[in-house]
């Protein structure tokens, strides 16, 4: 489980996330909503030990993320971030196997290179796993950073708007292929994510943030609520049931 | 780290790479036989009148060979490693104040302690060198993430002013001339004795390959770096440290030369990738090449005068530098 308690991050005058306490369940997937600037970024970034909280503490399985080595947390607990700019020649099975890294310790063994070409597998790669990351497109590209992350075999997976970069057709298959993961490798995925819509149809629990708190934490259905909606996002959108998926219609 | 499947497929690269140390060794016979001074290989060989052969063979030429070699192939590999830890294809120790700094710490101590030994000169070198790209890397690190070539630009006049204040020193203390060859690679003047530092520099090449995967994973950013438990800071600053050692020792010993590894890491980028376990050899060995080419090159072009050569890299290389700028707009625009 990954508890926070009393997380805040102020840059300056700035409170980021302000007094941020959750429980974040040992398997599923979390969804982290919420306006631009509510501080879900930032939120993650601190609970994979990226940024150093002002005030507050992460346990990921009761160890503080601040004070357990490196190289322990990432057995455990994998972030991939959003706007990977990475300009650098690797071929896609290369990259995934730095995944194993905190395990192989750059000395790849059997089972090592079985995670490796499964996760590649996993994400459909095996007809790129030579090709090298800058002759990929960008949604090829996030496809091979997820499996870097699976790869590293981790309970917890943390993603930064993972479906940034990804058109409607990458965005559903990504978001079915972290179910897949959640369920059939029982990993608990938390993701932050725009799409409220994606958050109703594939998340079991979700966050929803705005100005650095938390204004609700529970299923999709308290989310999918347009008075709910109204409060987080100050603006109005309309919800209607489509196959049994509560959606939010904000173009109205 | 070799993927799975690579580890097959890629025997043949490994063979590639011992063509290329091949070549080296035949530039590097080359070089030890191309010189003012007549040195017949018969001489060598049969004996009479061999001490004077042997003697030029071991005072100058072997110096001058196995110089080349060591200063070509750790600036190839200091400037790869500058690229993962800046991120940046276009940095060098020559396009970031590295050189320009570790210039001013030798003029420093040319000034204070002018009878300090060699090495601790190298020493003095190395620590501005250090500091200077350190606080180069922060500035670095300021500015939004725009344009790659804004940080080599940035780099060159941020080694422009340094080397304002040291030519003003220089000029002051009529020191001009020793400046000009601590940045202008000139290898005519090795000798027995006069470059050994440099086996340092050759180590410490040999030594990165070590860490090879943690620079590979710097490459990639301090999140990912982060997220696989290793220590960022701690990797960036043996990088530093091995770039600012190999640069000063380049600068007190034969100079450096500018561009050469830049051209080098680029070329091996686009051949074999970024992957450090199979770049680094690659780089260290293509540097050795470039830079005794370049150097036979400068030696025969106008015999039996000499071309300096840091110019014919500077010649030859910012043709092939021109071509990757226009390349890579090309493929970004």
């Amino acid at each position: 489980m990954i508890e926070i308690h009393n997380l805040t991050k102020c840059y300056d005058e700035a409170t980021v996330v302000d007094d941020v306490s959750l429980k974040l369940p040992e398997s599923g997937i979390t969804a982290i909503v919420g306006p631009n600037g509510a501080g879900k970024s930032t939120l993650l970034s601190m609970m994979a030990r990226l940024i150093a909280p002002t005030a507050g503490r992460v346990l990921v399985d009761g160890l503080d993320v601040q004070e357990t080595p490196g190289a322990v947390l990432a057995k455990r607990l994998a972030i991939l971030k959003q706007n990977n700019q990475v300009n650098m020649r690797l071929t896609v099975s290369e990259l995934v196997a730095f995944g194993r890294f905190p395990h192989s310790g750059g000395r790849p063994t059997v089972e090592d290179k079985r995670h490796i070409d499964e996760a590649i597998a996993y994400l459909g790669l095996n007809e790129l796993r030579d090709r090298f990351l800058d002759e990929l497109s960008g949604g090829q590209r996030q496809r091979a950073f997820v499996a870097m992350v699976l790869a590293q075999d981790t309970k917890y997976v943390l993603l930064d708007e993972p479906l940034n970069s990804l058109d409607m057709k990458h965005a559903a298959a990504m978001m079915k292929l972290l179910r897949r993961t959640a369920d059939e490798l029982a990993k608990s995925i938390t993701v932050v994510i725009h799409d409220i819509n994606f958050a109703s149809i594939y998340a079991d629990h979700v966050v929803a943030m705005r100005d650095g708190r938390v204004m609700l934490e529970g299923g999709a259905v308290d989310l999918m609520q347009e008075l709910v909606l109204k409060d987080i996002y100050d603006t109005v959108v309309k919800v209607r049931e489509v196959d049994g998926h509560r959606l939010g219609l904000h173009y109205l | 780290m070799q993927a799975a499947a690579s580890m097959t497929v890629r025997v043949r690269p490994a063979a590639g790479l011992m063509l290329a140390v091949g070549c080296v060794l035949v530039l590097a016979a080359i070089s030890l036989f191309v010189g003012v001074a007549d040195m017949p290989l018969g001489d060598l060989i049969s004996g009479d009148g061999s001490a004077q052969a042997i003697q030029l063979l071991l005072v100058s030429r072997i110096p001058r060979t196995v110089a080349l070699v060591l200063s070509g192939m750790s600036m190839g590999v200091a400037a790869l490693i500058m690229q993962m830890l800046f991120r940046n294809r276009f940095v060098e120790p020559t396009t970031t104040g590295t050189v320009e700094a570790a210039s001013l710490g030798l003029l420093v101590v040319a000034l204070l302690a002018p009878g300090l030994p060699v090495f601790y000169k190298m020493v003095v070198a190395s620590g501005f060198a250090l500091g200077t790209t350190f606080l180069f890397l922060r500035l670095v690190s300021k500015i939004p993430a725009g344009s790659s070539l804004v940080v080599p630009l940035l780099g060159l006049m941020f080694g422009g002013v340094i080397n304002a204040v040291t030519t003003f020193f220089a000029y002051r203390y009529d020191l001009l001339q020793s400046l000009a060859t601590w940045t202008n690679g000139d290898f005519s003047g090795v000798l027995r004795g006069r470059y050994e530092l440099l086996f340092i520099a050759g180590g410490l090449a040999v030594l990165s390959y070590l860490a090879a995967d943690r620079f590979t994973v710097a490459g990639l950013g301090e999140s990912f770096t982060r997220n696989l438990g290793l220590n960022y800071g701690r990797i960036v600053a043996s990088g530093l440290a091995i770039v600012s050692m190999v640069s000063a020792a380049a600068v007190v010993t034969a100079g450096t030369v500018p561009f050469l590894g830049l051209i080098v890491a680029n070329l091996v980028s686009m051949a074999v990738g970024d992957n450090l376990r199979r770049a680094l050899p690659w780089v260290a060995v293509s540097g050795a090449g470039f830079l005794l080419a370049c150097d036979i090159i400068g030696r025969v072009v106008r015999f039996p005068y000499e071309i300096p050569v840091g110019t014919v890299a500077g010649v030859l290389g910012s043709g092939i530098f021109l071509f990757l700028l226009l390349r890579r707009r090309a493929r970004f625009g």
